[in-house]
């Protein structure tokens, strides 16, 4: 069983960052890594793939520029190989323009499951699993808390608000997963100096037959028309506890009538 | 004035529809003209006179979805309309697990892009303009679509204040769903409720969440047992999820659920932004956390410089005691 993992690179999460006030995207001159959120779809389909008892883990991501330190990451986990999507057509594509790209991408694959996260962890629109499902004509199940595999089939428990749903789909199809539900392995030494060998195969867009103007800036049909700075709240008093600090929490919650 | 039509995506559990439809229809009749909700499922005749009093005149319910997934079915639905020039000028959908769905597939679908994580919504002429908080919400941008094509927003609940508008029932219709076709092919085959015996995270009065400072998993338990004494709800740092100690579902923050309870008391967390997003729209904030320059303090009314391990169990036993 072949799975495709999509994946993005970040700037690390610790460092915020800020965004240009000329081109109004975030600035990415600080080194990426591979989003944590990731590591979790990385692992899942290391486990179903070893399960299944054959193939292979493929990366899919996309980048302006050639950037693959957080791919290495994932390889080092031991994914087979990695497509890089990098183009610098490609710098201020919105969530669609991101879906398509690597829906193309996913499309030289040879996927019977393709896993992404929920979210990245700096873009947040939640959007793109279902987006790539749409695009590329397939089911999705999103928000996986478990999935297990028989034959042709994955059964996926699915978030919700109140508990789970019970899910089944035929693949291929495209599966998010939820933080936290596998623990990501960390790379031994040997997985680290393999990845530095494992092929990425490095596209631009017109490999992909997309456009460059349907990506990136001039494919954005969103526009910021403002940037503000948000009503910040102000910090209150701060005691440090001697022992006695749980008698001053209790005093606040009387004076806010909670008890 | 303004814009024509709004559709907003209707959820609803056992025949109540969700806050975050209610504080949809709330913000959607300030600024259009008809407001009316798209609905996938079979009862909407149940909750038909809470959204009409909520504001909206029309429900468009897809019926019975006898098991498929309502993402793709109401994706569908709505993309059909547009298509047959009956579709809204705009759609609104919560952050929510089936909102982020539709979105996703009608966004493909009328191959128009989706402007996500929205706390306000205004009119700019006859253009909507949605406010997104960026930065742990240090920062707000305003966006708009710049093609005239269905114009998609994803709403972070706890945005606008549900409000009953005193209109009547809405009148039920049905929106055909069209052949899925492969993209349709999940089956739901069960549904379990997971019992929790409190209040839900994103409705209750207090929130008590714990973040990585907690140690070890098994400590998560006084979360738990301080929650339940203020009847309140536990939480969780994104970093403890992340680490398996409790399910996705407690998360607050950016990725998480934004909470805006009269009182939040976080333990052991030192406030990424990624948190503060979350829960910095609280009335009141309390933090219990031993580093001093933990930026969780930049936030709260009573901060704690101490051990959460020694403050809890004392507060713990204080409150049981009185």
């Amino acid at each position: 069983m072949n799975v495709v993992v999509c994946v993005k690179q970040i700037p690390d999460p610790a460092d915020p960052g800020e965004l240009d006030p000329e081109s109004k995207t975030l600035k990415r001159d600080v080194k990426l890594i591979l989003d944590e959120s990731d590591s979790y779809g990385v692992e899942m389909a290391l486990q179903l793939v070893d399960s299944a008892g054959g193939g292979d883990v493929t990366l899919v991501s996309m980048a302006p520029n050639n950037e693959v330190s957080g791919l290495r990451t994932a390889l080092a986990m031991g994914a087979a190989g990695a497509v890089l999507v990098s183009d610098e057509a490609l710098a201020g594509s919105d969530s669609l323009s991101t879906a398509k790209v690597l829906a193309k991408a996913i499309g030289r694959t040879e996927a019977d499951l393709i896993i992404t996260a929920t979210e990245s962890s700096d873009g947040y629109t939640g959007t793109v699993p279902a987006q790539i499902a749409e695009l590329l004509g397939l089911p999705s199940v999103t928000f996986a808390k478990e999935i297990n595999i028989s034959g042709s089939t994955v059964a996926v428990k699915r978030q919700t608000e109140t508990g789970y749903l019970e899910v089944e789909c035929p693949m291929p199809c495209v599966v998010s997963v939820t933080a936290g539900v596998v623990e990501p392995r960390y790379p031994s030494f040997k997985g680290i100096m393999a990845a530095k060998s494992k092929p990425v195969d490095e596209v631009t867009c017109a490999d992909l037959g997309i456009e460059t103007d349907a990506v990136g800036w001039s494919g954005a049909r969103q526009e910021i028309i403002g940037i503000d700075r948000a009503e910040e709240r102000e910090a209150g008093e701060i005691i440090e506890d001697e022992g006695e600090a749980h008698e001053r929490i209790i005093s606040f919650l009387e004076e806010l009538k909670v008890l | 004035m303004g814009l024509g039509k709004i559709w907003v995506y209707g959820e609803a559990e056992d025949g109540t529809v969700a806050t975050i439809t209610l504080e949809m229809l709330a913000k959607a009749r300030e600024i259009a003209d008809t407001v009316e909700v798209v609905y996938g499922g079979g009862d909407a005749d149940a909750i038909a006179a809470e959204l009409g009093e909520h504001g909206a005149s029309a429900v468009h319910a897809t019926g019975d979805l006898g098991g498929k997934l309502s993402g793709v079915a109401v994706a569908s639905a709505i993309a059909a309309s547009v298509a047959a020039g009956t579709g809204p000028d705009a759609v609104l959908l919560g952050t929510t697990y089936e909102g982020r769905d539709v979105a996703g597939r009608l966004s493909v679908k009328v191959d128009a892009p989706v402007i996500t994580n929205v706390v306000d919504l205004d009119l700019d002429g006859d253009r909507l303009v949605g406010t997104e908080p960026v930065f742990g919400g240090t920062t707000n941008v305003r966006t708009v679509f710049t093609s005239d094509k269905t114009a998609i927003f994803l709403i972070r609940p706890k945005s606008f204040t549900a409000e009953p508008a005193g209109g009547g029932a809405a009148t039920v219709s049905t929106l055909e769903v069209p052949d899925m076709g492969a993209a349709g092919a999940a089956t739901i085959i069960d549904r379990f409720v997971e019992e929790s015996d409190g209040p839900k995270l994103d409705e209750a009065a207090v929130v008590v969440s714990g973040g990585r400072g907690l140690g070890e998993a098994e400590k998560y338990e006084m979360i738990e047992t301080l929650s339940k004494l203020l009847n309140g709800a536990a939480g969780a740092s994104r970093a403890i999820v992340d680490a398996g100690w409790v399910p996705y579902s407690y998360q607050v923050g950016q990725t998480g659920k934004v909470v805006k309870p009269a009182v939040y008391i976080a333990a052991g967390i030192s406030g990424a932004t990624q948190h503060l997003v979350g829960m910095k729209g609280s009335n009141n904030i309390i933090a219990i956390n031993k580093d001093p320059e933990a930026p969780i303090f930049g936030v709260a009314d009573l901060g704690v410089i101490g051990d959460v391990h020694k403050v809890l169990p004392k507060l713990i036993e204080a409150i049981k005691a009185r």
